[in-house]
């Protein structure tokens, strides 16, 4: 056992905050990047385009 | 199975660590981006000197083949090619990781490199003078679309080939805890990019089957919503690109460490979330689409995403204002300001597009991004004032910054006229930053964008411009050839350098093998945030006092601004 070993365990014990694992975890952001715009931009935008009543 | 490339060599003078197969990937790119730029500097100077009253260059049809050109060679093919290279350079460079699937980056390339050849010719043959948006129902040839298709998805591997390499990196375990910022700003960068190029394949590909009469119709509200999610995203790719650029310079140049890793990455995570939204500031004055939908994506969601910028904005310069200070520029509110190195071009082009990017850029978006302000400057040349500011002065100029440090340590080549080298930044920055204000006030006396003659001469509904704008669209071309000049500058330093400068020699140089499934040890640790906070610096409690009053500066001119444009649209349409 030598000492670097020792101060290694005291770094992983430290609980990682919430919001650090968020962001550490590139696919989860990859998800919600991808997620917000998907339907808030482009799904909202086209129901709306869908439902414009169409001329006779 | 192929065998592993586990070859890597440290940068003696900057201790940065390159994959071999990521080393020339990133050169490869970095050049395709500038002979990009070469050849949409080229046609910058035709549609400038077209648009420049006293000069009007062009005829009508290749104005409008010019200005197609030269939108997609510097928005698309320029900006990109050099994005990939910064991923590249961020995921394998800074984790001291071996690139993921060198072959399929490779295939990548070769695609990207194809579809801009088809995307050109097509223009250059005459029938596709779409402009940059190819709004439908206008339609170009079918090799216009199949072209712009090929490249994206070209790009969409390379952005998997990015996420790839931080598995590695992880599994290997080539870095311990988060990743460094910068390639968090990367990594933001690419989630972008998957949105916005899986949006461009959405609109571009049913409108290339039409263009081959595979297709009946596309409906043009439809095509523009969708358009803009990849028009508007790619810029966003841009935005979080040159923010991590401009980290990167700040802790080479300086050794500055982010004032906090928290705050900075919930700013880049405010783009991940809300920067993407701000896409429909592009509609607000097109009729279907209701004000709900308008107003919550431009105006709730972009605020936070600008809410984000102004952060960087204020993070970055307030990093190497406390490098500064523990360096024992600690006087009053601006020593650290006065003493930077003004003449090393990574830092000039760093805080000309950081100042250009902000000011010009961001005051101006956020003034067109309001659904009843936009109306004033809607279609105007205002809008390219705007847009040069943030994807010229902003990325472009980030991006020449960033080469003047790439050159020593990934090209291993002297830079060329170093002299000349001092000056790039401000011819180019200043030319630009001239050039977007006078397009902005031409355009905020109705002169239109994308448009050949400004005159109306011969037109049966005329309108008569005064002789301001005139004279704004004159000051508008000389400063866009001085920022011309700029742009030649900085193509005769890198391509000098690269191709022709002095090979850099290392006495011991060679590729090492990394023992298997780790990277080798780097030897000193680069400049990435060095630096501890020292005891006692700044004033009245303030460590970076001095980005403060640039903050206030800021801010006022922001809120000046945007009221003056509200006085002003009272006045547009008189109800007497
Ligand atoms: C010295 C550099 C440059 C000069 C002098 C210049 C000049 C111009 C001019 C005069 C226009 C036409 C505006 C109009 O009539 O509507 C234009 C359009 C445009 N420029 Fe530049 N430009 C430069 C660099 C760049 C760069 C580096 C980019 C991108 C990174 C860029 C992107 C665009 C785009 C997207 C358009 C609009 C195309 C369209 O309307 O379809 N320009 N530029
Ligand atoms: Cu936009």
């Amino acid at each position: 056992m030598n000492t670097a070993q020792d101060h290694s365990e005291d770094v992983t014990e430290e609980p990682i905050p919430a919001m650090q694992q968020i962001l550490d975890n590139p696919f989860l952001l990859l998800f919600i990047g991808i997620a917000m715009p998907t339907v808030l931009y482009i799904v909202w935008g086209v129901m709306e385009i869908v439902g414009i009543p169409v001329a006779k | 199975m192929m065998a592993v490339n586990r070859l890597f060599r440290t940068c003696p003078s900057t201790g940065l660590v390159y994959h071999e197969a990521a080393e020339k990937l990133i050169r490869w790119n970095a050049v395709a981006g500038v002979v990009s730029l070469l050849v949409g500097g080229i046609l910058a100077l035709l549609v400038t000197l077209t648009r420049w009253p006293a000069v009007h260059l062009l005829p009508a049809d290749w104005f409008y083949l010019v200005l197609t050109a030269h939108g997609l060679d510097m928005l698309v093919f320029w900006i990109i090619f050099f994005e990939i290279a910064v991923l590249y350079f961020a995921a394998a460079v800074l984790l001291k990781c071996r690139l993921a699937t060198p072959r399929i980056a490779w295939v990548a390339f070769w695609l990207m490199i194809l579809g801009a050849i088809i995307n050109n010719v097509a223009v250059f043959r005459g029938d596709s003078s779409v402009m940059f948006t190819s709004y439908a129902p206008m339609g170009a040839h079918p090799a216009f679309y199949l072209g712009l298709i090929l490249f994206a998805v070209g790009a969409l591997v390379a952005c998997f080939v990015f996420f790839g390499t931080l598995v590695i990196a992880k599994s290997e375990r080539t870095y311990t805890g988060s990743v460094p910022l910068v390639t968090f700003g990367a990594v933001t960068a690419a989630i972008i990019a998957v949105f916005t190029i899986a949006s461009g394949a959405i609109i571009l590909i049913p409108t290339f089957l039409w263009s081959l009469g595979l297709v009946a119709h596309i409906d043009s509200l439809m095509y523009r919503t969708v358009w803009w999610a990849f028009g508007h995203s790619s810029q966003q790719i841009n935005v979080a690109a040159h923010v991590s650029v401009w980290y990167a310079i700040a802790g080479v140049v300086f050794g500055a460490k982010p004032m906090s890793e928290k705050v900075s990455r919930t700013a880049f995570f405010l783009y991940i979330c809300f920067l993407q939204l701000a896409s429909a500031h592009h509609l607000l004055a097109d009729p279907g689409l209701t004000s709900n939908w308008k107003i919550f994506n431009t105006s709730y969601a972009m605020y936070l995403a600008v809410l984000a910028s102004m952060v960087h904005g204020l993070t970055v310069p307030g990093a190497i204002e406390v490098a500064q200070r523990e360096k024992g520029y600690n006087r009053g509110l601006f020593e650290w300001l006065r003493k930077a190195p003004w003449s090393h071009p990574s830092f000039s082009a760093m805080f000309l597009s950081l100042i250009g990017f902000g000011f010009l850029g961001g005051i101006s978006g956020v003034m067109m991004g309001t659904e009843q302000l936009n109306l004033i400057i809607h279609n105007t040349i205002y809008v390219p004032g705007h847009f040069h500011a943030t994807v010229v002065i902003g990325t472009t100029l980030a991006f020449m910054g960033l080469t003047y440090f790439l050159i020593p340590t990934l090209f291993r080549r002297e830079m060329m006229f170093p002299g000349m080298a001092k000056w790039q930044p401000y011819v180019f920055g200043l030319g630009m930053m001239s050039f977007s204000l006078f397009m902005m006030g031409a355009g905020t006396l109705g002169v239109p964008r994308r448009h050949w003659d400004m005159t109306f001469a011969g037109n049966a509904l005329g309108y008569e411009f005064p002789g301001t704008a005139y004279l704004m669209m004159g000051i508008m071309g000389i400063s866009g050839i001085a920022a011309i000049i700029g742009g030649i500058m900085y193509l005769l330093i890198t391509v000098g350098s690269v191709f022709l400068g002095k090979k850099i020699a290392t006495p011991d140089f060679k590729y090492v093998a990394a023992k298997d499934g780790v990277a080798p040890k780097p030897a000193p640790q680069p400049a990435f945030g060095a630096s501890g906070h020292g005891a006692s610096i700044g004033m009245a409690g303030f460590v970076a006092p001095g980005t403060f009053v640039l903050a206030l500066v800021f801010l006022t001119s922001f809120i000046l601004y945007y009221f003056v444009n509200w006085k002003y649209l009272s006045t547009v349409w008189p109800l007497s």
